[in-house]
């Protein structure tokens, strides 16, 4: 589904990614831990196609197709979707109507119709109902003045209406409390299927206590350090990020 | 004297219009007082420090006289249809002259006097003078005096105290003619404890090319509610001076929204004087396109303690508009615990476009919560990608989130056929910006 080859990126002449290799296979979850600053936000945006960043090195396949190449939409609409570590709070623009352009942007670039409005509150409503959102949500404008928590499950909703193929989720487990966390997680879950790969950033094991990865990679000063299963995310919360730099070094 | 409005002064003379209240002595020394000034004054230039941005020179230019009483053109009230409001009363200001025929005033409470300012210097002419001039008396430019000189009408309301008016009032402000002035002085009167609903609405009607110039003089009683919405929507040929001046008493509510879609040059102005416990917001909207300039001017003078002030004003220019804010916020020392907040938001469509946004602080109390901020800019990029990793193109995120800044003030219009209204003239004015109905 997914492979990252060699991948180099700088912003500003700095470079941030230096040489990263990732291969994810439909159906698999893989976790990427690591350190402050090391490039995890970076590699999710650059899978985005958010601008600012040079590509220097290296390449992206999604799906066979040159990822790097595609405007942003055209990626989410082939099925990328990033949940932002940082929600963006856009004033006057409602979550319902976000969430109907999103869809109906895809219905359409599948050659589908627009989808009836009938079925669509229908689709809403049972997706705001597995992420226990309140539908007094859907009226407000996207995430703002919601609280931390609130936007990382909106985040998770949009991503269960628009249906993607590979989900990247940037630290959505940071400031949630235990509930949330767990919401959060059912919605992950209920979402895994063979055809649907995740790549989940996060700090915290206990994340992966609820969504069970197949691969742990540890991203250190822009490259991955080490790659193991799930009991790797076990040995990185007893011994420290430290462990694996130096065995890197 | 002023070699250009020395124009309008001697052809004005020479003119067979008939004005208001000519039979009464004050007024007419008023009216000559007012016309001493203008000459000195001429229409305000850029070389005012509150006009700096903006230059109505261009009025000198031309020559927009007043409509005679003898011909109040017919027209269509159909045509009117479109900018009527459901479920108000209506008051029509023809050309600056009231049209009985096009209002609906029936069923109007007993108590509540609302006719046009002509009538009501015939009947009530006391009263009148009561009120006449008082919260203009420390305004001091052109338009000021050029619209005690020349008023050809306006309204009159008073509002008893103790009564809310069962339904909002609309006043239309219609021009059917090119080359005509349309100056309008108007009263309001609400008297303690009475709530009232009011829309002011601007518009040409078969004539592009002429001179709006009103002036509303508003005393809010104790613990009095007004709302007053204003619509302008001029087109890029005519002038607009629309200026609000209240004066509020204790615990005395007043909500302003102004949605100003423009003129060649309007000019928008709102002074209001709070006193102890009262509350001021003043919320607008300003678009301009093509080389329009649309001028907000805005004074709120704390003069008592407890008072709150909220203001919020944005503007979306395109082509090579420009837009004016400048907000000043006075607190003067006897003010303790005045909580002020003033906002203005600029966005910029093109390169050409302009904002020159001024807000003035001046504060000489030192017990109170004051705030200001000022933005100018393009859309925020970071929403725009936003948006784009949610399937949407950036076109129509910039689509979406332009609409988005001007529905933040619309979507907070209670009256709903005026939403309707004002959301109908977003879509016609920016039809480059490709707003969808189902934004809405
Ligand atoms: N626009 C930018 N300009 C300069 N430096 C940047 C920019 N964006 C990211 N960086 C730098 O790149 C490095 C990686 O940042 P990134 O946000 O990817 O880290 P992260 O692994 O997601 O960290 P965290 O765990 O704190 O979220 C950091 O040193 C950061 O300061
Ligand atoms: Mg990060």
């Amino acid at each position: 589904m997914l492979k990252i080859e060699n991948l180099h990126v700088s912003v500003d002449d700095k470079p941030i990614l230096k040489g990263i290799n990732l291969e994810v296979n439909a159906g698999e979850v893989h976790a990427i831990m690591g350190p402050n600053g090391s490039g995890k936000s970076t590699l999710s945006h650059i899978l985005a196609g958010k601008p600012g960043y040079t590509v220097t090195e290296g390449s992206i396949q999604y799906q066979g197709k040159d990822l790097l190449a595609m405007e942003p939409e055209l990626r989410s609409r082939e099925g990328v979707f990033l949940a932002f570590q940082y929600p963006v709070e856009i004033p006057g623009v409602s979550n319902i109507y976000l969430l109907k352009a999103a869809l109906n942007a895809i219905r359409k670039h599948q050659g589908l119709d627009e989808v009836d409005a009938m079925d669509f509150l229908e689709i809403v409503k049972q997706k705001t109902a597995l992420v226990e959102m309140k539908q007094e949500f859907l009226y407000r404008s996207v995430n703002q003045g919601f609280s931390g928590g609130e936007k990382k499950r909106n985040e998770i909703l949009q991503m269960a209406v628009m249906e993607p193929k590979l989900c990247v989720l940037d630290e959505t487990d940071s400031g949630l409390d235990i509930d949330a966390l767990k919401v959060v997680s059912h919605g992950v879950n209920s979402l895994r299927s063979a055809d649907r790969s995740f790549v989940l950033i996060t700090h915290y094991q206990r994340l992966l206590d609820y969504i069970k990865p197949d691969f742990v990679h540890v991203l250190s000063d822009g490259k991955i350090a080490k790659s193991g299963g799930p009991e790797l995310a076990l040995e990185l919360e007893e011994k420290g990020y430290s462990w694996v730099e130096e065995q890197a070094a | 004297m002023n070699s250009q409005s020395s124009r309008y002064i001697t052809e004005y003379q020479s003119l067979d219009v008939e004005l208001p209240g000519q039979n009464l002595s004050w007024l007419t020394q008023l009216r000559k007082d007012s016309l001493a000034r203008f000459s000195e004054q001429g229409f305000p230039s850029s070389n005012a420090e509150e006009w700096r941005y903006t230059n109505f020179s261009a009025i000198e230019k031309k020559l927009f006289i007043p409509s005679s009483k003898k011909d109040i053109p017919e027209i269509n009230n159909a045509a009117l249809a479109s900018y009527r409001l459901e479920g108000c009363y209506s008051l029509v200001l023809l050309n600056g002259r009231f049209v009985a025929e096009l209002s609906e005033l029936s069923d109007m409470p007993e108590d509540v006097q609302l006719c046009s300012m002509a009538q009501a210097l015939q009947q009530f002419p006391d009263e009148v003078a009561e009120y006449f001039g008082k919260t203009v008396a420390n305004e001091d430019h052109g338009f000021i005096h050029f619209n005690t000189a020349w008023f050809t009408d306006g309204w009159f309301l008073k509002v008893p105290e103790n009564t809310v008016l069962d339904k909002p009032i609309q006043i239309l402000n219609v021009v059917s003619e090119n080359e005509l002035m349309a100056a309008t002085r108007n009263l309001l009167i609400v008297e303690q404890n009475a709530q009232v609903e009011i829309v002011e609405s601007y518009f040409g009607l078969d004539a592009d090319t002429y001179l709006t110039e009103s002036i509303n003089e508003v005393f809010i009683g104790q613990n009095a509610r007004v709302n007053l919405a204003k619509l302008q929507n001029e087109t890029d040929k005519a002038f607009h001076f629309g200026g609000t001046y209240v004066k509020q008493e204790r615990d005395a509510f007043f909500y302003h929204e102004s949605f100003s879609f423009g003129a060649q040059i309007a000019r928008n102005e709102i002074h209001t004087d709070l006193g102890q416990g009262s509350e001021c917001h003043l919320n607008g909207l300003y678009l301009g396109a093509k080389r329009q300039i649309v001028d907000n001017h805005t004074r709120i003078n704390h003069r008592e303690p407890n008072a709150i002030s909220r203001e919020t004003y944005k503007g979306i220019l395109n082509q090579r508009s420009r837009g004016v804010f400048q907000g000043r916020v006075i607190v003067y020392e006897d003010a303790q615990k005045t909580d002020s907040e003033m906002n203005n938001c600029n966005l910029l469509l093109s390169d050409d476009a302009e904002a020159d946004a001024k807000p003035q602080l001046e504060i000489y109390a030192d017990d109170v919560k004051c705030a200001h901020g000022v933005t100018v800019g393009q859309l925020d990029e970071k929403s725009i990608f936003y948006l784009q990793t949610r399937n949407i193109d950036p076109e129509t995120a910039r689509n979406m989130l332009t609409f988005a800044f001007a529905n933040e003030m619309v979507e907070k219009i209670s009256l709903e056929d005026l939403h309707t209204q004002v959301l109908d003239l977003l879509l016609l004015r920016f039809p480059q910006i490709g707003i969808r109905k189902e934004w809405m």
